[in-house]
């Protein structure tokens, strides 16, 4: 286990040296997670270990977004002036983002049996 | 009282309260989501946000000092971003049979997903710096931050309206798919990821495996195209 956080830490790392190696526009763990694609797809498969411990990450993904969302108190002034067009601008963006997405999705993406 | 006192003053400044609260306003939020019968609406990041928010401020802590015991958690986030490599790789083989949806779709989305939070609160009167900092608001925070900082809004305004931007498509997403009858996995994955970003990606993976593979994908393709679009969408606009 300890091998393969080693393993996700040593892509995220070599992400972060690419991206500002040639100046990319992307966070290294976004480089980090391409570059373990692109491992997986030499290696040809999933090592049993690095599946378990992919997944004792991604199970509990949503709660490491807890510490970033709690910096929300530093800004309560403003979005208590401005918590009206704030939350439309949520809610509404993302109802409209998440239907046009999904409906060109659908409307795109070849049927069962049909080239891709 | 004197001693109690000095034993808060202690574990306050160390990184252990900071980071065991943190642990169980979420097993707190998974457990009052799991009461509620899994429903999306009672969304466990929310919960322990809410939760953590108020204590901060009732015993008056600031965010840094919490931060310094949160921080080991918000650290995973690293390893677990490069971790979504798995759920895409299992999926490669949809991925290449929907790369042409999957092209516009992002194009389309991630425009989609800046111009109507920048049009929505322009309209409803909110200040430029406030619109600066929503453009970006449907990537990744890390991402999302150096755009603000790019066009001129608040990194750290950015970074709350990510997540909650994240917690919005969590909550109302599957709803929103229902809706409108997408009932496919690769479709509903995609667009949970685009407009939300890992917080989706998150909820997409509870669904399913292939919705999750393709959230993580659009996590991070908006990530790019957020990262080029909105600069020029912001010129154009501003």
């Amino acid at each position: 286990m300890i091998g393969y956080i080693t393993l996700l830490l040593v892509c995220q790392l070599a992400g972060e040296v690419l991206a500002r190696l040639l100046g990319l526009p992307l966070p290294g763990p976004v480089l980090g997670m391409v570059i373990l694609f692109v491992g997986l797809m030499l290696r040809g498969h999933v090592p049993e270990g690095l599946d378990g411990t992919a997944r004792g990450l991604l199970n509990n993904l949503s709660l490491l977004f807890v510490p970033a969302g709690v910096g929300v108190m530093l800004h309560l002034p403003l979005v208590m002036r401005e918590w009206l067009p704030l939350s439309a601008a949520l809610i509404g963006s993302t109802v409209i983002t998440i239907a046009v997405t999904a409906l060109i999705m659908r409307w795109l993406t070849p049927r069962n049996g049909g080239r891709g | 009282m004197g001693e109690l006192h000095e034993i808060w003053v202690y574990l306050a400044t160390s990184p252990l309260l900071g980071l065991t609260v943190t642990l169980l306003a979420y097993q707190l939020g998974m457990w009052l989501w799991e009461k509620a019968g899994r429903s999306p609406l009672v969304n466990p990041v929310l919960v322990a946000m809410l939760v953590l928010v108020g204590l901060l401020l009732v015993t008056d802590t600031d965010y840094a000092t919490y931060f310094e015991g949160a921080q080991f958690v918000h650290f995973l986030l690293g390893p677990a971003t490069v971790a979504l490599a798995i759920p895409l790789y299992r999926q490669f083989h949809a991925l290449k049979r929907s790369i042409l949806a999957v092209a516009v779709a992002l194009v389309a989305g991630s425009l989609t997903a800046a111009a109507s939070a920048v049009g929505i609160a322009w309209v409803l009167g909110a200040s430029d710096r406030t619109l600066l900092s929503l453009a970006p608001k449907s990537a990744t925070s890390p991402i999302a931050m150096g755009v603000a900082e790019q066009v001129g809004g608040l990194p750290s305004l950015t970074a709350a309206l990510v997540i909650l931007t994240g917690i919005v498509g969590a909550v109302i997403g599957s709803a929103v798919l229902d809706l409108i009858r997408v009932k496919e996995w690769p479709a509903r994955g995609f667009a949970m990821g685009l407009a939300s970003h890992g917080i989706g990606t998150a909820r997409a993976l509870q669904c399913h495996e292939v919705a999750g593979a393709f959230a993580g994908l659009a996590m991070g393709l908006n990530g790019l195209a957020t990262a080029i679009l909105v600069p020029v969408l912001v010129t154009l606009l501003f």
